[in-house]
């Protein structure tokens, strides 16, 4: 089979930083901070190495929108076993007001480009958590979709998909071509070896721009602002039970 | 012997790369890695630095579990309630 598969992989904060809010309160600070490919991106692009080692799939195109150093997560990528990547140059500062109706438009046309049969990408990115991207891929493309995704089974031209909803799972049935959000359960991804880093430093790796694909990413939401959230406020020590009792009735958790 | 020491040295290597992520930070794996290569440096005996060669896979393996598991259990903590 001649499928090809379409991975985003976004680059954010990673998952170990604890993050600091600017003090002018526009954002996070990001300078001099280590910077790794989305987990849930990770997990995506392990179910499509998956697809591609079970046959499903011949060839894995990932893809990553952002500044110059988006392209060191492209290579992670390249290294767990894509085949080429497409780095979507956005400079500071426009970066920032990069949202998902714009990243979901430059995936759309990246997938008629380069004739995409399944785009698979994780649910959300653990630094702006919008958990919309796929969403407003698969309509502009009027494709189905599998969101929050932990099984996926291909039979013949259809797919199916076990979906983690809200106390339980929901098994659907799509058809190809389709877009898919990875959850946490679907798998383990893999580890980028150093030596497999080292040969996906020969694997292809195209850069474009926005307006080459005829994408504009003016932004359409404005940050009003970033906030840290609340402290935790200090306890308070009671001297027995009675004064426990006291204290929590003050509180208003007896009536 | 000379296939025995690139070997050996690329086996340092990885584990240099390993290291990056490590919890208690780079330095701290990279002066621990260094004692332990050290400490065995004067081995000569061609079946005991195989064995070494296969501990150090072993602790890359190790390596790399420990850190897709906590990264799992931060996503856990961070995006399921009910962990």
């Amino acid at each position: 089979m001649s499928r090809r598969i379409l991975v985003g992989c976004k680059r954010v904060i990673d998952y170990a930083v604890k993050i600091r809010v600017k003090p002018d309160k526009t954002g996070v600070v990001t300078e001099g901070v280590k910077h790794s490919m989305n987990p849930f991106d990770e997990i995506a692009l392990e179910e499509a190495i998956r697809l591609k080692e079970k046959k499903i799939a011949s060839e894995i195109v990932v893809v990553s929108c952002g500044p110059s150093q988006c392209q060191e997560t492209l290579r992670t990528a390249l290294a767990m076993g894509a085949d080429r990547g497409i780095h979507v140059e956005v400079p500071n500062p426009e970066y920032e007001g990069l949202q998902p109706l714009a990243v979901a438009r430059i995936l759309q046309r990246l997938s008629e480009r380069e004739k995409i049969d399944i785009v698979i990408l994780g649910k959300q990115a653990i630094d702006d958590d919008c958990n919309q991207t796929g969403q407003i891929l698969s309509g502009m493309l009027d494709w189905p979709i599998g969101t929050f995704v932990s099984k996926v089974e291909v039979e013949g031209e259809r797919i199916n998909l076990t979906r983690e909803i809200d106390g339980g799972l929901e098994e659907i049935s799509v058809g190809i071509p389709c877009v898919i959000t990875a959850d946490l359960r679907l798998n383990e991804p893999r580890y980028a070896t150093l030596p497999n880093i080292m040969k996906a430093k020969k694997k292809k790796l195209d850069v474009c721009k926005p307006g080459d694909l005829g994408v504009d990413i003016t932004p359409r939401l404005i940050v009003v602002s970033v906030e840290e959230p609340p402290v935790r406020e200090a306890g308070v020590k009671v001297e027995d039970a009675q004064s426990l009792f006291d204290v929590l009735k003050k509180e208003g958790h007896f009536n | 012997m000379s296939s025995q020491r690139r070997v050996v040295l690329q086996l340092y290597r990885e584990l240099l790369f390993m290291g990056r992520e490590y919890p208690m930070g780079f330095l701290f794996f990279r002066e621990r890695l260094r004692k332990v290569f050290q400490k065995n440096k004067t081995v000569e005996d061609y079946e005991q630095i195989s064995n070494l060669i296969k501990r150090g896979n072993f602790v890359i393996k190790e390596l790399e579990a420990m850190y897709k598991l906590r990264k799992y259990r931060t996503l856990k903590k961070n995006y399921y309630e009910d962990s």
